[in-house]
């Protein structure tokens, strides 16, 4: 057989991208599922991180059942809110899956995701956050502390800054430095600020990473643009909290007692 | 034709072939291909190290099953055959990586597909397994494979250690060390800027070279 005539060439030609396909098309379908899984599982281990929870993730047997579990009892709420601070109804981890396509959208029609906790009482509000950083989207995990303004923690991913630079968001040097401070400074939304020194003594400021300032900054834009689009919303809970101060403690005694059912 | 039938599976021929990249023809130092991934996964030692496991099992795939088709492969067509089967098994492992080792995929992001474009997996196909028999292929792939990871982790320990202190993101430096802590200490950030990785690289050419003059 010749094997330089046209005949054979797009013959052998169409055999192999036909075998090829079908083989990557079936590893794919194979894959997907622990895939998916593994996404499902590393979104949900890091909103409980970020309230300090499920940190034993790596060290037990059985990874996925340990998430779970953790996640059924300490995330008690999901609901989604409109930036126009009405909650409705969305299912919040469905739209934390696909985050980016939320902030696609114009703001009116956003649904976005908070992620409610109760641990003995002490409540955390977890906001996922989405944008851009160098190379390429960073995300990250805003809890907050019953006042909607004292971060509790944060996680921070990204998907391909630069190792040892950027990449550091990561760390928990980096992300240490954010418990404690507040985004809201009296009734004004400040955000984080990301300076080059001196932001330990500074409430909506922390230090960036040498040599990820690209990174750091985005961090800083991304908090910023993300939590405006809970403005609304924060502002009620904020109004509800101030009204509601003197009866609070009788209600946190009553929350308690019908967590213990 | 018989004769080479006959011989052993690790004949010194083959040894040669499996070992050589390691040192005397390494793929980075020697033939200079693959610089450019090397500059890129090497600021940290794990990722260096999945990506060497991942460019060896690619190598020695594609050599396999290019030296077992290659008495059909049209020779007009046949960069676009290595190209279909190179990027099918990159593609593949990819696929592996973010199933099985989830956290290690994300860390390598963009540079497993970017395997499809490392020339050393070209540079043997063309060089050696178009042109030999399936076995000493393989056994060309694992040695170019493992002479491209070899640096690949040299590379990676050196620029994690001197430029964040840990080893595989373990501290090994003493905090008492550093200049902030009240030592004499700091890390060089250059070591993690793709700059310092064609620099290191330069350095172990030229000791691979000198050694050699002696030798």
């Amino acid at each position: 057989m010749n094997k330089n005539s046209n005949k054979y060439i797009i013959t052998y030609a169409s055999v192999m991208v036909i075998i090829v396909a079908a083989v990557l098309s079936f590893a794919a379908l194979q894959l997907k599922d622990r895939q998916d899984n593994n996404v499902r599982m590393e979104k949900m281990g890091d909103l409980l991180r970020s309230i300090g929870k499920g940190e034993d993730a790596n060290s037990v047997k059985d990874k996925f059942a340990y998430i779970t579990e953790e996640y059924d009892k300490y995330i008690q709420k999901a609901y989604t809110v409109t930036t126009d601070g009405n909650i409705s109804d969305g299912d919040a981890f469905e739209i934390l899956l696909n985050l980016k396509s939320e902030y696609d959208k114009s703001a009116a029609e956003r649904n976005l995701p908070v992620f409610e906790s109760n641990d003995n009482g002490k409540k955390y509000y977890v906001l996922p956050t989405w944008g851009s950083g160098l190379w390429g989207p960073v995300w990250g995990y805003v809890a907050l502390e019953e006042d909607w303004s004292t971060i509790y923690g944060i996680i921070l991913d990204h998907a391909s800054e630069t190792p040892g630079l950027g990449a550091e968001i990561t760390s928990s040097a980096f992300q240490d430095q954010f418990k404690g401070k507040q985004i809201y400074s009296g009734d004004k939304f400040v955000g984080i600020t990301v300076l080059k020194n001196g932001a330990e003594n500074n409430p909506h400021a922390v230090d960036a990473i040498s040599g990820g300032t690209i990174t750091s900054r985005a961090v800083e834009t991304m908090i910023a643009n993300c939590i405006k689009n809970y403005g609304e919303y924060i502002a009620k809970q904020r109004q509800a909290e101030v009204a509601v101060v003197s009866v609070s403690e009788v209600e946190s005694e009553q929350v308690n007692t019908t967590d213990d059912e | 034709m018989n004769n080479t039938e006959k011989e052993p599976l690790f004949s010194a021929k083959n040894r040669n072939v499996l070992l050589s990249p390691l040192g005397s023809n390494n793929p980075i130092t020697i033939q200079i291909l693959g610089i450019c991934s090397a500059l890129a996964v090497t600021a940290k030692l794990k990722p260096a190290l999945v990506m060497a496991l991942s460019v060896i099992v690619v190598t020695a795939m594609a050599n396999l099953i290019i030296s077992l088709l290659r008495n059909t492969i049209p020779a007009r067509i046949r960069i676009i055959v290595q190209l279909v089967v190179v990027s099918g098994l990159v593609i593949l492992v990819d696929q592996v990586l973010k199933a099985f080792v989830y956290d290690v995929s994300k860390q390598l992001s963009v540079y497993v597909g970017l395997i499809i474009t490392n020339c050393i997996i070209m540079g043997r196909l063309e060089a050696f397994a178009l042109a030999s028999k399936p076995w000493p292929a393989l056994l060309d792939g694992i040695g170019n494979g493992l002479g491209y990871g070899l640096i690949l982790v040299i590379l990676g320990f050196f620029r994690e250690l001197l430029g964040a202190g840990s080893i595989f993101g373990y501290p090994i430096i003493p905090d008492s060390w550093y200049i902030s802590n009240g030592g004499f200490y700091s890390n060089n950030g250059l070591m993690l800027l793709p700059p310092m990785a064609l620099i290191g690289v330069g350095i172990i050419i030229w000791i691979t070279n000198s050694r050699k003059k002696k030798a």
